[in-house]
């Protein structure tokens, strides 16, 4: 019951009631809200995007983009992307799945509720808890080791791999899988059967469905999916900082470590550095997006 | 031909729900094994027997006693500076500012947008300064923490804030002579208890599970600390984990719990107030 389409009016028509101030006040009940928002949110963000061109005597300089070619953080930008590639695409695939699963299922029943709350849950849950999750279970001294080692399988016969790309790789499928049904659901609950039913009619078989109807209008959805999925990935840090702690592999590590002051590497402006090209590249992929998703829109 | 096509349907069919069914078990799998795998752990003694040690040796570390407490404390501070800032700002860009609602909509979402560990390099400056000026007790972390819910908070008050009529309550109440805390605490918040509740346990959920920016300003707060003690001592960091993870979810459930009882009693009668006396205020 907003007033949508005549605030104008509403508000002429409330002004006498509330007390007649003409020329009143109104934008003084705002301030404390913007006021901390642009102590908290605004400022450390533009201390990051203007920061980044200053150094340490604050004079303006291009050198800490210019450290982003070091081999380590070029190594950290590669290592990063592909862990987020993966598991973007891993992520979106089965999540896609695990959605369609849920879809065809009774729309008002009892499992798909529980997964879709669980979902929720899931794709929050990251972080310190994650990583001690997955060392208990999988970790050298989890029950899943021991019991495949007890049967003969040593999967950690070249090395620990959880502790690394490929262990970060599994685990963040943990919170990307429950993501991936949230924001494809929607689309797939967009589907109508009747689109199979009329494909049916005119001779179609399910290979000429999914490839013609199905396949093209879920199409910009799951794109849109893989790329939050992406994004999501490319900005984690507590899971990666819980699981690997030694050589820093993450772009997020590298801001990290460049803020530190332990190992004497405390370089402010570059840190900002990195958080410039991490939101360039993530902001990127959000406007992409955004564009597709009012594409899906469009259609759905 | 009809039996034909029901053949294949039921052929169809089956398959259908064979795949739906081992989808879910390994989603099962996948889900529950590394959850199960943490509280076998925290109960497994050296000899491999079940064990409550870890468990009890919880309360033997000052160090993460002392960052529980934080933590928990951090919640309670985060909680109440995001309602008391975030709750009258809405109602009153509702009642008197509507041009600001996209700008207010826009700043509350902004956080989603940037990661938590470049938010954590520009706050950097701002605790040094806070620190040397004010105060560098742990609990100024919420100040950056109420951003972090921010997100969260404003769509669910936004929702709260929606189902019911903010301008005719908040008229009818000035026009009963209450002042605007009275409108505030009186009459709006009671009808958006839910929402309310619901922002609450959400920002206790995020603060207690926060990392990132407590690790990176060099704070001690309950998961910097488990990483701390996990190094040391893993399954009582374990033990604290379940434990935190358990309370999360004991939230999560309350939650769920409000969150689907209809609230129909206390809408309708609004609204329906709503038409005429609009229409009888034109």
């Amino acid at each position: 019951m907003t007033t949508a389409g005549s605030p104008a009016v509403a508000t002429n028509v409330g002004r006498p009631i509330l007390g007649g101030r003409r020329f009143s006040l109104d934008w003084v009940g705002v301030v404390p809200f913007l006021g901390y928002a642009a102590l908290f949110l605004i400022l450390p963000s533009a201390i990051v995007a203007l920061g980044a061109f200053f150094d340490a005597n604050n004079a303006f300089t291009l050198d800490n983009f210019a450290h982003l070619s070091r081999s380590y953080i070029v190594k950290s930008t590669i290592d990063t992307t592909f862990v987020s590639a993966v598991t973007a695409v891993l992520g979106a695939a089965l999540g896609a799945l695990l959605a369609y699963a849920i879809v065809t299922g009774s729309p008002t029943g009892l499992l798909r509720r529980m997964v879709v709350s669980a979902s929720g849950v899931l794709a929050q849950f990251g972080g310190v808890t994650l990583a001690f999750a997955f060392i208990a279970s999988i970790g050298p001294a989890g029950f899943v080791y021991l019991f495949a080692q007890s049967h003969g399988i040593d999967y950690y016969g070249h090395g620990i791999w959880l502790f690394d790309i490929p262990g970060l790789n599994l685990v963040y499928l943990y919170f990307q899988i429950p993501l991936m049904v949230l924001v494809f659901l929607p689309a797939l609950d967009g589907i109508k059967p009747q689109w199979r039913e009329a494909t049916e009619s005119l001779g179609g078989n399910t290979w000429h469905y999914w490839r013609h109807v199905a396949g093209p209008l879920l199409f910009p959805a799951f794109l849109g999916g893989l790329l939050l999925l992406f994004a999501n990935s490319f900005s984690a840090y507590a899971t990666a900082n819980a699981l690997i702690n030694q050589g820093q592999p993450m772009l997020s590590q590298q801001i990290a470590g460049a803020l530190s002051s332990e190992v004497g590497a405390y370089e402010p402006g570059f840190a900002k550095a990195i958080a410039v090209e991490m939101i360039v590249i993530v902001t990127l992929v959000t406007v992409l997006y955004t564009l597709l998703q009012q594409r899906t829109a469009r259609w759905l | 031909m009809a039996v034909a096509l029901r053949g294949v349907h039921r052929t169809r069919w089956l398959k259908l729900q064979v795949f739906r069914y081992v989808v879910f078990a390994l989603a099962a799998a996948f889900f529950l094994v590394p959850l199960i795998a943490m509280f076998e752990f925290s109960t497994r003694a050296n000899d491999g027997s079940r064990t409550l040690q870890y468990w009890q040796s919880i309360a033997s570390y000052p160090d993460m006693i002392a960052a529980i407490v934080a933590s928990l404390e951090l919640a309670v501070i985060t909680s109440v500076v995001m309602l008391v800032l975030l709750v009258p700002t809405m109602v009153w860009v509702r009642l008197r500012l509507q041009r600001l609602n996209r700008i207010v909509e826009f700043i509350c979402l902004l956080p989603l947008t940037i990661p938590a560990i470049v938010l954590v390099v520009g706050l950097f400056p701002e605790y040094i300064w806070l620190g040397t000026n004010f105060s560098d007790s742990i609990l100024t972390l919420s100040l950056a923490y109420v951003i972090l819910v921010l997100p969260y908070c404003y769509r669910t008050l936004d929702v709260g804030l929606g189902a019911i009529d903010v301008r005719t309550l908040s008229e009818a109440a000035r026009s009963l002579g209450a002042r605007w805390d009275q409108v505030m605490l009186m009459v709006i918040a009671p009808n958006i208890s839910n929402a309310i509740l619901n922002a609450t346990l959400l920002s206790v959920a995020l603060v207690l599970g926060e990392y990132t920016i407590a690790n990176n300003l060099l704070y001690n707060n309950l998961q910097v600390e488990l990483v701390h003690l996990g190094r040391a001592d893993a399954g009582t960091s374990i033990a604290v984990a379940v434990a935190s993870l358990m309370f999360a979810f004991v939230l999560l459930v309350v939650l769920n719990f409000i969150g689907s009882r209809p609230r129909r009693s206390v809408e309708e009668p609004v609204t329906k107030l709503a038409g005429p006396l609009q229409a009888s205020q034109a």
